[in-house]
C-alpha cells in the first residue's frame, strides 16, 4: 500500500513537471506581446524593453524555463502585471478557499438532493415518482450550469429577494451569509453532479435488491425498514465512490464558469479574468494549482476505494 | 492507474459480447424506445432548423432596430435584445455554431483518438508509452478545464474553439479504443487473420475497429452533448467565438446585465442549449440500453 501511495506520488510529480513545462512553453508560443500591449498606451518601445528585462525575458529561453522551475518549486509564481502588479501567490492564497468552500458544499448538497432520490426511484420502481426522478435526472445533466445560475439569481435574488445575487463571505464572518452566498451556485455546480449520482444509486440499489443476502434477510422476516437502510442502502452506495474523481472534476470544471456568473474571485474567476486580460504569470499560477489540485485528488479518492471496499488491494 | 485501466478492459470486454450494430432488428429496437424517438425528434428540428436558417429565421440575426428589449409579442416571437435584434432569429442561427461545433469537434477528435487507441493497443512496447503517457496526463483533467487552457494559449474565435475542444476530447476515444483493441487482440480470428498474411492495417480496420464500434458510438454521442456545453460554457466566458456571430452562450452572457427586466433573454437561449443536450442524451441512453455499454463517460 506505502509503495503504491509513494508510486503514485512519483507519478504525480511527474505529471505536474509535465503539465508546468507544457503551460511554461505554450504560454509563450502565444500570438501577442503582452508587455507590448501593456505600454501601448505610451508608444514607447524603450519602456516596453524595460518591462521585459526586469521580467527577465531578455534571457535564452532555457535560462528562463530553468528559472521559472525553480521560482515554480518555491510557491513563487511571479507578479500580476494586470494592475496592481501584486504576487500571483497571494492572488490564489486567497482564491483557492472560496473555490474550495464552493466545491465542498455543491458536493454536500447534490449528495443531499441525489441519495434519497435515487434510492426513492429504485424503492418505486416504475412508478410516477421513479419516472419524475428520471426526468428531473436528464434535465439537470442536460442543463449548462452557467444557465441554471443565471435562472436561480432572476427567481431567488431578482424577483424573490431571498439570497444575495452575487458575492462571496468567507465562513468566519458567519455561517449565514457564507451559506446565503455560496447556495446558489453550489446547487448550479451540484445538478449534473446529483444526476449522475441519482441514477447511479438507482440502478446499483436495484441489483442489491437483487441480491440473495438481501433476499435471505427478507425471508428471515427482518423488518422492511432495517433491511433497507442497514443491509441494501451501504452496498448501494459503493459505487458512487467509484465516481468520486469524476465528481470532482465536474465540480471543479463548473466552478470556473459558475464562479464567474456570482463573482466570486475563486481561482475559476481568477484563470478566467487572467486569459481575458492577458495576465500569463495569473494564468501560468491558476493552471498549475488547479492542475495540481486534480492530480491530488485522483489519487485521494484512489486511496478512498482502499478504504471503502477492502477487497481492493493495490499491489 | 491501474484500477481505471482495468475498468476499461472489463467495460470493453462486456461490450464485446452483445456488440452487434448490424444485429437484424437494431435499429428497429432503438426506434421503439420512447428516449431515443424524443432526441430523434428534437434533433431532426434543430439540424432543419439550423441548415434552413435564412429560411426560417423572420429577421436578420444582426439587424439592429429602435425595438429594444420588447418581451415577446407577435411581432418578434421571443422578443428583442438590447440592440433590438430579433431573439428567435438570433437562436435560430445560433444552432448553426452548436451543432457545427459539436460534429466536427467529436468528429475529428474521435478519429485522431481512435487512430492514437488502436495504435498504442495493436502495437503495444514503446509506442504503447509514449501514447499513454500523454493520455493519461490529459486524463488527470476535466475536459472542459483542458479546452480554457487551450483556448487560453491559442486564443479566441470559431476555429481556434474547434481546436481547443477537439484537443480536449481525444483521450477519452483513445482510452476506449485501446481497452477495446487489448481484448479483441486475443480472439482467434485476429491470430488467424496474421497467419494468413492479412496487413496490420487492414487488421484494424476491417477486424478490429467494427468489433469496438458500440462502446465507441456510445462515447461519440455523449460527447457531442458534452462539446456543445463546452462551447456554451466558453462562449459564455467570452473565450469562444467572436462577439459577431450570435451563439447560445454568448446570448446568454449578453442578456445578463437586463435579466431583473428580461427574462426571456435569460429563459430561451438557455432552453435551446438544454433541449439540444437533452435529445443527444435521450439518443446516447438508448443507444447504450441496446447495445448493451456500460457507462463510459468521463465528463
Amino acid at each position: 500500500m506505502s509503495a503504491y501511495l509513494i508510486r503514485r506520488l512519483l507519478g504525480a510529480v511527474v505529471v505536474m513537471w509535465a503539465v508546468a513545462t507544457l503551460v511554461f512553453f505554450m504560454l509563450r508560443m502565444v500570438p501577442g506581446d503582452p508587455f507590448l500591449a501593456m505600454v501601448f498606451d505610451t508608444g514607447d518601445p524603450a519602456a516596453a524593453d524595460d518591462m521585459r528585462r526586469a521580467f527577465g525575458l531578455d534571457k535564452p529561453m532555457y535560462v528562463q524555463y530553468l528559472k521559472y522551475l525553480q521560482q515554480v518549486l518555491q510557491g513563487n509564481f511571479g507578479n500580476s502585471i494586470y494592475g496592481s502588479g501584486i504576487p500571483v501567490s497571494q492572488i490564489i492564497a486567497e482564491a483557492f478557499p472560496r473555490t474550495m468552500s464552493l466545491t465542498l458544499l455543491g458536493f454536500f448538497m447534490a449528495l443531499i438532493i441525489a441519495i434519497p432520490a435515487g434510492l426513492i426511484s429504485a424503492l418505486k420502481k416504475h412508478t410516477a415518482i421513479d419516472h419524475g426522478v428520471t426526468v428531473v435526472a436528464f434535465l439537470g445533466l442536460s442543463m449548462p450550469d452557467f444557465w441554471l445560475a443565471i435562472l436561480l439569481i432572476i427567481v431567488f435574488a431578482a424577483q424573490l429577494h431571498w439570497l444575495p445575487a452575487i458575492g462571496y463571505v468567507a465562513l468566519d464572518q458567519g455561517f449565514w451569509p457564507w451559506f446565503s452566498h455560496l447556495i446558489m451556485p453550489a446547487i448550479a455546480i451540484g445538478t449534473p453532479f446529483a444526476a449522475i449520482i441519482a441514477r447511479m444509486i438507482r440502478s446499483s440499489m436495484l441489483e442489491v435488491l437483487k441480491a440473495d443476502y438481501v433476499q435471505v434477510a427478507r425471508s428471515k422476516g427482518l423488518k422492511h425498514s432495517y433491511l433497507i437502510f442497514m443491509h441494501a442502502m451501504p452496498n448501494a452506495l459503493i459505487p458512487v465512490i467509484t465516481v468520486m474523481g469524476i465528481a470532482l472534476a465536474l465540480l471543479m470544471a463548473g466552478a470556473v464558469v459558475v464562479e464567474n456568473v456570482f463573482a466570486i474571485k475563486g481561482l475559476g474567476r481568477v484563470l478566467i479574468q487572467g486569459i481575458l486580460n492577458r495576465d500569463y504569470p495569473v494564468v501560468q499560477g491558476a493552471i498549475l494549482v488547479v492542475s495540481v489540485i486534480f492530480v491530488l485528488a485522483n489519487i485521494l479518492v484512489d486511496m478512498m476505494y482502499t478504504v471503502i471496499d477492502p477487497r481492493i488491494r493495490y499491489q | 492507474m491501474t484500477a481505471q485501466e482495468g475498468a476499461t478492459i472489463t467495460q470493453a470486454a462486456q461490450g464485446l459480447e452483445t456488440v452487434s450494430i448490424t444485429r437484424p432488428g437494431f435499429l428497429a429496437s432503438v426506434a421503439r424506445d420512447k428516449k431515443a424517438i424524443v432526441g430523434i425528434v428534437i434533433l431532426t428540428i434543430l439540424v432543419l432548423a439550423a441548415i434552413l436558417a435564412p429560411l426560417l429565421a423572420p429577421y436578420d440575426p444582426n439587424n439592429m432596430d429602435f425595438e429594444m428589449i420588447e418581451s415577446p409579442s407577435a411581432k418578434h416571437l421571443l422578443g428583442t435584445d438590447d440592440l433590438g435584434r430579433d431573439l428567435l432569429s438570433r437562436l435560430i442561427y445560433g444552432a448553426q455554431v452548436s451543432l457545427f461545433v459539436g460534429v466536427s469537434t467529436v468528429g475529428i477528435s474521435l478519429v485522431i483518438g481512435l487512430f492514437l487507441g488502436i495504435a498504442a493497443g495493436y502495437y503495444g512496447g514503446f509506442i504503447d508509452t509514449v501514447i499513454m503517457r500523454y493520455i493519461d496526463l490529459q486524463w488527470a483533467f476535466p475536459n472542459f478545464i483542458i479546452a480554457v487552457y487551450l483556448v487560453a494559449v491559442f486564443g479566441t474565435g470559431l476555429s481556434n474553439v474547434i481546436i481547443a475542444i477537439t484537443l480536449a476530447f481525444i483521450d477519452d476515444f483513445a482510452r476506449i479504443a485501446r481497452g477495446m483493441v487489448l481484448t479483441i487482440k486475443e480472439e482467434q480470428y485476429i491470430d488467424a487473420a496474421r497467419t494468413v498474411g492479412v496487413s496490420d492495417f487492414r487488421i484494424m480496420w476491417r477486424h478490429i475497429l467494427p468489433n469496438a464500434a458500440a462502446p465507441i458510438i456510445v462515447q461519440a454521442t455523449v460527447s457531442i452533448s458534452y462539446a456543445i456545453l463546452a462551447e456554451a460554457g466558453l462562449s459564455f466566458l467570452g473565450l469562444g467565438v467572436e462577439a459577431s456571430t450570435p451563439t447560445w452562450g454568448l446570448i446568454l452572457a449578453e442578456s445578463r446585465s437586463f435579466i431583473s427586466r428580461a427574462w426571456w433573454l435569460g429563459l430561451f437561449p438557455g432552453l435551446a442549449i438544454m433541449l439540444t443536450v437533452l435529445s443527444i442524451n435521450f439518443l446516447g441512453d438508448a443507444l447504450r440500453d441496446h447495445l448493451d455499454v456500460r457507462e463510459t463517460t468521463e465528463i
